[in-house]
């Protein structure tokens, strides 16, 4: 099995490129300015993608572009994204600006660094180049350029008011307010969360972020680098968790407890582990009577999704028979193939007919994907749960499991499905 | 200090925030999606053609494939050849298409690949046939048989020139203008319908097929882009336009064309369309018509469907007209001197304002992404004929972005907006109802099943116009009254 390498040319692959992963990461910080340096299409597409929410200001949601034209292309564009923030900083006043380099100004050569630097010192806001030029590499590659972005900001604040036992939450992006529900978790526990990376963010809690006890990165890859980059520089240690399923999540929070060796720390999140579990248990009765022996297939983006789903299925006593994601790596599909059993499809980087027949030969009574899968599986007729930045219900934390739950249910019990032909049962 | 103009002074604007339009390839991606058995390549890096494809399934619902020659830093500097040839014979060998529709991106055209070039090579170290002469073969069946190259066209689309709407036009253009043949002429129509929805070209057939006519639907995603369930995942989807009809327009009696403001004279040094170089190469009668959307367009369209049949038009349709005009008086009370602010896409806005203001509605600004040079003098030859209307007043404004129309909204105090997705946040912002047309529609289901054009189409809008306006006026209303 080969993974980790570029994607063929002429495939339909569902991975994106360097421009997307930096997009993605960053996007969520809401106090800052997006601007994209490049034609129309990036920004646009990428405008408002996940729907991270913000609990004030919302200026991420906007779609900023320079808008390259022809003239732009031959004469260069550095004078218009001078000019662009200018603009932008005099109308937004936001606390720092992103400049996304797109494929174009790779090949132009805009000098991104020099306005940067040139508008940071006019305009006194850090103005950050993020080089995230498409055609250099693939998603991941985009995550460290963004991690590369976050460093700058990382450092410069003050951290007066900071106490030891405190933390900041990487590799969230507060989808369907998430990260609201991680943070309450956190607080409820004795903890002081120091900043939010980047789901509902804030520019000057990101720059005394060093000031916090503890790095807690979620999710496979997007904010690992900076986590590494902030141990090796602040000496913060970090620690990796999930947030989904019921297993992934009290084990994360056992752990933080674990770190900060307070027993009465670890005491409060014993209790705080009770109360929700005494509430969502008996809610879960039901689903999983429904769903049992039911046959699963994911296809997620990163591999700790992965891992956390398959728990969760198992929970559900549901079979897992595909799994799969699009950027992992190869210790995450060998520790994937330890958690299934045997005759799990395991997947990389899947294209739209390989999965089709997976789905289709296995019979997978659910499929847990992303956009991009769900016409597949909708066109074949396979019920569909989307577990991805576009989802509007929050997945995370107990609630989440709950609503997940009840997601696969809805989706699996369907009655629709009887008039799907080759589904009659 | 001089009075302030009356005229909004013009901003220099250097930036684009929420944008009012689309990159150009993918226009070309989807009206290649119109011919049958083709599949779209983008020429470029791979995070374009993930994007496009999310953005068009989030509108049709459906699973669109487009394949990318994945493009990375080493191609960036030594050219993309070796990966578009790559890439190209990967989608032979995986999708066996009939048709391979290549569109450049700006990565690839700033770097200046020189596609017509490398695909000549290609064919030649393929040593297959593939041009216009040897052509692929007529379906899709003979082509398996033969096992030879698909036909492949190119279209170059660099995407900080024009819209979504330049690409969409280039690629149908560069589809006629490799496939179509002279010969012995027949009775059959070309209908070039340019980007509308599955509804819309579904119900211009029905129509075609009313008046009797043999004709050609290019492209036509009516099927491609909106179909049914499937047992089985079809590589390709079904449905499109045939290649054998592609080949046949060159010897139609005529092409209809819509899009006001395509209808350029190529005599006069402008680019040309489809319909141009039909007339041109094989003296194909050239009808361009604005989209028939209202009244008095779809009359037009009429006009020239009889004309072209010798048929008067069916009265199925003489009935639908006439029940759209009873609707038109029934509602005329709740519409009249309501504010509008279309946008979109311009070939739209301007069919839209037409239908509008044929219902007494103001449409106060007519804004698009596009800068063809055209829409406002379109959208005053729509317009000016209606009373209540006066069309010096309608401020029309081309290369638009959302700041900007919310910018003007703000003095402007509209009732409504009508256009895609993308204006819900000032819909919200402005507490006013967003009728949603065009493309994309990705906060409804349904986008691919909208009907704008004809009568029925109009029909439509109107009874979701006014039941909107009505709706509206009810949930602001102290008691709440149940008859209107
Ligand atoms: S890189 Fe160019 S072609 Fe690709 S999405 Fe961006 S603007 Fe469009």
């Amino acid at each position: 099995m080969s993974c980790d390498r570029e994607s063929l040319a002429g495939a339909v692959s569902q991975r994106a490129c360097v421009f997307c992963g930096s997009r993605v990461v960053l996007y969520p910080i809401a106090d800052a300015l997006h601007l994209v340096h490049g034609p129309v299409g990036c920004a646009v597409y990428t405008w408002d993608i996940r729907g991270a929410l913000s609990s004030g200001t919302e200026l991420h949601r906007l779609s900023f572009s320079t808008d390259l034209q022809e003239k732009d292309v031959i004469f260069g564009g550095e004078e218009k994204l001078a000019g662009a923030l200018h603009e932008l900083i005099d109308r937004y006043h936001p606390r720092a600006a992103f400049v996304y380099s797109t494929c174009i100004v790779g090949i132009i050569g805009d000098d991104l660094d020099a306005i940067c630097k040139r508008v940071s010192r006019e305009k006194g806001i850090p103005v950050i180049p993020v080089k995230s030029e498409g055609f250099k590499g693939g998603k991941r590659d985009g995550y460290m350029a963004a991690c590369a972005a976050l460093s700058r900001l990382v450092g410069t604040g003050d951290t007066s008011g900071i106490g030891p036992f405190s933390l900041n939450i990487m590799g969230d992006f507060n989808l369907a307010g998430e990260i609201w529900i991680i943070r309450e978790y956190f607080e409820k526990m004795g903890i002081q969360v120091v900043a939010n990376i980047t789901g509902d963010g804030r520019v000057d809690d990101i720059r005394r972020a060093h000031g916090a006890a503890l790095n807690v990165v979620q999710c496979s890859g997007s904010t690992l680098y900076l986590a590494q980059s902030m141990e090796k520089e602040f000496g913060i240690p970090y620690l990796r968790v999930s947030y989904l399923g019921i297993e992934d999540m009290t084990e994360s929070l056992y752990a933080v407890a674990g770190f900060f060796g307070d027993p009465h720390m670890m005491e409060r999140t014993r209790k705080l582990v009770r109360d929700e579990l005494a509430v969502l248990y008996p809610q879960l009765q039901k689903y999983r009577q429904a769903l049992r022996g039911k046959k699963a297939a994911i296809y997620v983006g990163g591999a700790f999704k992965a891992f956390s789903l398959v728990k969760t299925f198992r929970l559900l006593d549901m079979e897992v028979v595909m799994v799969g994601s699009q950027t992992g790596r190869k210790e995450d599909y060998l520790e994937l193939k330890e958690i299934t059993s045997d005759g799990t499809v395991i997947v990389d980087d899947s294209n739209p007919l390989e999965l089709a027949s997976f789905l289709r030969g296995k019979k997978v009574d659910v499929f847990v994907g992303g956009v991009k899968e769900r016409p597949i599986a909708y066109k074949l007729g396979i019920p569909f749960c989307d577990h991805n930045h576009e989802r509007k219900e929050a997945l995370e934390g107990f609630i989440g499991m709950l609503n997940f739950t009840r997601e696969i249910y809805s989706s699996v019990m369907s009655p629709v499905w009887q008039f799907v032909p080759g589904r009659k049962r | 200090m001089p009075a302030p103009a009356p005229q909004k002074v013009e901003r220099k604007y250097v930036s684009t925030v929420n944008a009012c339009k689309l990159c150009t390839p993918l226009g070309a991606c989807l009206a290649f999606r119109g011919i049958e058995g083709a599949m779209p390549l983008l020429h470029g890096s791979q995070g374009c053609s993930t994007y496009m494809r999310r953005y068009i399934i989030s509108h049709f619902n459906e699973p669109i494939d487009i394949a990318s020659s994945s493009l990375g830093e080493k191609n960036a500097i030594y050219g993309g050849a070796i990966n578009l040839k790559k890439g190209i014979t990967n989608v032979i060998r995986k999708y066996r298409p009939q048709l391979l529709g290549i569109a450049t991106t700006c990565l690839t055209e700033t770097i200046g690949d020189n596609v017509p070039m490398i695909l000549k090579e290609y064919l030649k170290e393929a040593g297959g046939p593939g041009d216009r002469e040897t052509g692929g073969p007529g379906d899709r069946k003979d082509f398996r048989e033969q096992g030879g190259l698909p036909l492949i066209i190119s279209v170059s689309t660099p995407s900080y020139v024009g819209t979504h709407m330049d690409g969409f036009h280039l690629a149908v253009k560069a589809a006629v203008e490799s496939l179509a043949e002279g010969g012995e002429k027949t009775g059959r129509v070309n209908l070039l319908p340019g980007f509308v929805s599955p509804a819309d070209l579904r119900y211009l057939k029905e129509i075609m097929e009313g008046f009797g006519l043999e004709y050609t639907l290019l492209p036509d995603i009516s099927e491609s882009l909106d179909a049914p369930i499937l047992e089985e995942y079809h590589k390709i989807p079904d449905g499109g336009t045939p290649l054998s009809e592609i080949r046949a327009m060159g010897r139609a009696q005529a092409t209809i064309e819509f899009g006001r403001t395509l209808n350029y004279s190529y005599a006069a040094g402008n680019p040309y369309t489809a319909a141009d170089y039909l007339q041109a190469r094989f003296d194909v009668d050239k009808y361009s018509l604005g989209l028939p959307i209202g009244i008095n367009e779809t009359d037009r369209f009429f006009a020239v469907l009889e004309h072209l049949s010798g048929h008067p038009a069916p009265d199925s349709h003489r009935l639908e007209r006439g029940r759209l005009i009873d609707a038109y008086v029934d509602s005329h009370k709740y519409l009249f001197g309501l504010r509008g602010i279309v946008y979109g896409e311009e070939d739209l806005v301007i069919g839209l304002a037409s239908f509008l203001s044929e219902t007494g509605i103001v449409p106060v600004l007519c804004a698009s992404g596009g800068k063809s040079g055209r829409f406002e003098e379109c959208i005053r030859a729509v317009c000016a004929a209606h009373a209540g209307n006066p069309a010096e007043s309608l401020p029309v404004r081309e290369g638009m972005d959302f700041y900007q129309i919310a910018e003007e909204a703000e003095s402007l105090k509209p009732d409504l907006l009508i256009g895609n997705s993308k204006g819900y946040p000032l819909a919200r912002k402005l507490n006013i109802p967003l009728i949603r047309v065009g493309f994309p529609i990705h906060d409804r289901i349904g986008g691919q099943r909208i009907l704008h054009l004809g009568y029925r189409g109009a029909q439509r809008l109107l009874d979701q116009i006014v039941n909107t306006v009505i709706e509206k006026k009810q949930n602001d209303s102290p008691v709440g009254y149940a008859y209107m």
